[in-house]
């Protein structure tokens, strides 16, 4: 028998049929739905008169319009409010399941589908939403997809799909201490560019991948569409069974060692054959900072920005000067001389308790320097914010003069009321560093919770090794 | 969907790689629960001078007259020339219906981010790759040429310049006969109605725990 990677067993699983072109369709287990890329997917289900073909499978929470502050008070921006109220109506329209606002298994989608236990290995999942990457951390197949893919995968169950190329990206080693997945990742982004990954599904491997708990991995994962690939993946292990074991929408009893069997095997043969295999040495990856307008514009924290005069490529010299005058930066300005005006630590990439823990390590006895007009902590979670306030963390934060949230999206994209003023500068946990995504003129520099902390406390950019 | 055969159409050229849904229509009109609407702010951002929000009368809003769009040589363009990675980042199919809100039909590009990419064939935008050679000949072309228009051929699957060169661009069978008839996919998925419930069926007993 041919040696499979993951993908191609996960792929094999789910074919429904092939056209002659290779164009399959594709089984669909789980759909997480959220408010924005949804309203127009029911509109068209009720516009042709379709049925869901399988509501189960649906799980629908908001989190991108929703406040993190004053929640007794509502959704004060009306047209937020008529988003999140449109997807309230359809949820109970077709009779889906539903976090709202106010229960305590509200949150980010890609924090609650895996904390519910609705993300399983081997599955399928889907969203409307690129960062549907994030469960590809369970050895499962995750895609983000459009509003016309969403009322597909309503209507049908399935999804319209050729397959992907594959690429293995091995972090061979181990990282140093003080650096996590979040750098990892953007480490691997700078290596391979932000459309490295373009037609590749992405396996991670390795043994700093395997050190890595689920939270790790699903930041791992989360990232992979900044490397332009639509799905990331890591191999099943004891890891991946004991985070799943118990969660609400897990299987039990019998099912539940049935699956754990075919879990075992979900990870690539060994002789298995890649499109493309990335080695990266973990123990050269330092904590990383991003200095421009696109994911892979990366430093490790003791770099300079760099000159685009000393770049060949045009068209990229020329990314680079706009990007610079953007940021406000100047070439050969060490990254730890630049000033920051706001701290978020929140978003599907890193709102999880462990990135919440790492980050109060950090701040822990320490201010709030006296230049940072807000730092803010977002969790992903109702859950993640009760387990934290268990552990006391919330008071960590609010002792050192954080700002301590109601879980949503939050400023990783200034859909709700938090964002940047122009100018302003961003030392954030989230996912994309593109011109305004905080908030018009914003200034977003991606950075793991634990840096984001240790710019928190000092005000500049610093390297969390030191801080000691 | 409507349906895309041939165009021949103005090109704007913009040149800039990497360029993100986020910038092609900003989060605050993703609120909306509509399909229509998004024309007036694509690229709002880069189009106009002064902080848009929705419900604003954008007529009235301070345009940047350095921006592409904004010159009136490119007025009326139906086919956007640009650089690789053309809509990278968010998943958000608005992105798609601001540009064929505003009245564009095909982009062309040397690569494009694989979302994007598929969002477009949903809704009519021809997504068109050629080499990034040819592509800088054509921003070149474009450049130097008021009223410079390309002919787009889906049957023959061709690009034609003015001077009458043409160069050939693939695409997926299935896409192409989608595009050219204009072909709701999920009707054509629900012809295969059997096989999705007889992988169901199969799926349930080795499986059981996901259903």
């Amino acid at each position: 028998m041919t040696a499979k990677t993951l993908y191609d067993k996960l792929w094999d699983a789910h074919v429904v049929r092939t056209e002659e072109d290779g164009t399959a369709l594709l089984y669909i287990d789980r759909h997480l739905v959220h408010e924005v890329t949804s309203p127009q997917a029911f509109e068209g289900l009720r516009l042709t008169a379709r049925k869901l073909w399988r509501s189960h499978s649906v799980v629908a929470v908001p989190d991108h319009n929703v406040p993190t502050r004053d929640r007794d008070q509502g959704i004060a921006d009306p047209v937020s409010r008529t988003q999140v109220e449109t997807l309230q109506q359809n949820v109970r329209h077709f009779g889906l399941t539903f976090f709202p606002m106010g229960d305590i298994r509200q949150g980010i989608v890609h924090v609650i589908g895996p904390e519910q236990g609705a993300t399983l290995p081997g599955m399928t999942v889907v969203c409307g939403d690129s960062h549907t990457s994030t469960h590809g951390a369970f050895g499962a197949l995750s895609m983000g997809i459009g509003t016309s893919e969403v009322e597909h995968v309503l209507a049908t169950q399935c999804l319209l799909q050729k397959k992907m190329k594959s690429m293995l990206i091995c972090v061979d080693g181990q990282v140093g201490p003080g650096v996590t997945a979040k750098d990892i990742v953007l480490a691997i982004i700078g290596e391979i560019g932000t459309a490295g990954g373009t037609g590749y599904a992405i396996e991670f491997g390795g043994d700093a991948i395997r050190a890595l708990s689920m939270e790790g991995r699903m930041t791992v994962c989360n990232m992979a569409i900044e490397a332009g690939a639509r799905a990331g993946m890591v191999a099943v292990d004891d890891t991946t069974i004991d985070y799943v074991k118990g969660r609400p929408f897990a299987p039990k009893g019998a099912y539940w060692h049935q699956a754990v069997e075919a879990w075992r095997e979900l990870r690539s043969d060994p002789d298995a054959r890649f499109d493309r295999v990335v080695h990266i040495d973990a123990a050269r990856i330092e904590p990383q900072v991003t200095w421009g307008t696109s994911p892979e514009m990366v430093l490790p924290v003791s770099g300079k920005v760099p000159n685009p005069d000393e770049v060949t490529d045009e068209v990229k010299a020329n990314g680079m000067r706009r990007a610079l005058e953007y940021m406000g930066l100047t070439a050969g300005t060490p990254i730890t001389d630049v000033t920051v005006d706001k701290i978020f630590i929140g978003s599907c990439t890193n709102a999880r308790l462990e990135d919440i823990r790492a980050a109060a390590e950090v701040v822990k006895g320490r201010r709030v320097a006296g230049n940072v007009k807000l730092a803010m902590v977002v969790p992903g979670s109702g859950l993640v914010k009760q387990q934290a306030e268990a552990e006391g963390l919330d008071r960590i934060f609010l002792d050192a003069g954080f700002e301590w949230r109601e879980p949503g999206c939050s400023m990783c994209l200034a859909m709700n009321a938090d964002r940047l003023e122009p100018g302003e500068r961003c030392a954030s946990t989230s996912n994309r560093n593109f011109e305004s995504r905080q908030g018009l003129g914003g200034r977003t520099h991606l950075v793991s919770p634990a840096m984001a902390a240790a710019a928190a406390v000092t005000g500049r950019f610093a390297d969390v090794r030191e801080l000691n | 969907m409507e349906k895309f055969e041939t165009l021949n159409a103005l090109v704007c050229p913009l040149d800039r790689s990497n360029v993100d849904t986020d910038a092609i229509i900003p989060k605050q009109y993703l609120k909306s629960v509509k399909r229509t609407g998004f024309g007036p702010n694509l690229f709002d951002d880069w189009r106009y001078l002064d902080p848009g929000e929705p419900g604003m009368d954008h007529g009235r809003r301070k345009i940047n007259p350095d921006f592409v769009l904004n010159q009136s040589r490119y007025e009326g363009a139906q086919i956007l020339l640009a650089r690789k990675n053309f809509g990278c980042g968010s998943s958000r199919e608005h992105a798609v219906w601001a540009l064929t809100n505003y009245g564009f039909r095909v982009v062309i590009a040397p690569s494009f981010a694989d979302i994007f990419f598929n969002n477009s064939f949903k809704n009519g935008l021809l997504p068109l790759i050629l080499d990034e050679a040819i592509v800088d000949q054509l921003f070149r072309e474009a450049e130097a040429t008021p009223g410079y228009t390309l002919t787009v051929d889906l049957h023959a699957q061709t690009v034609v310049t003015p001077s009458g060169e043409s160069f050939p661009f693939q695409v997926d069978p299935f896409r192409r006969h989608c595009l050219l008839n204009g072909l709701d996919d999920i009707g054509l998925t629900l012809q295969h109605g059997e096989d999705i419930r007889a992988y169901e069926a199969r799926r349930r007993t080795e499986a059981p725990w996901l259903f």
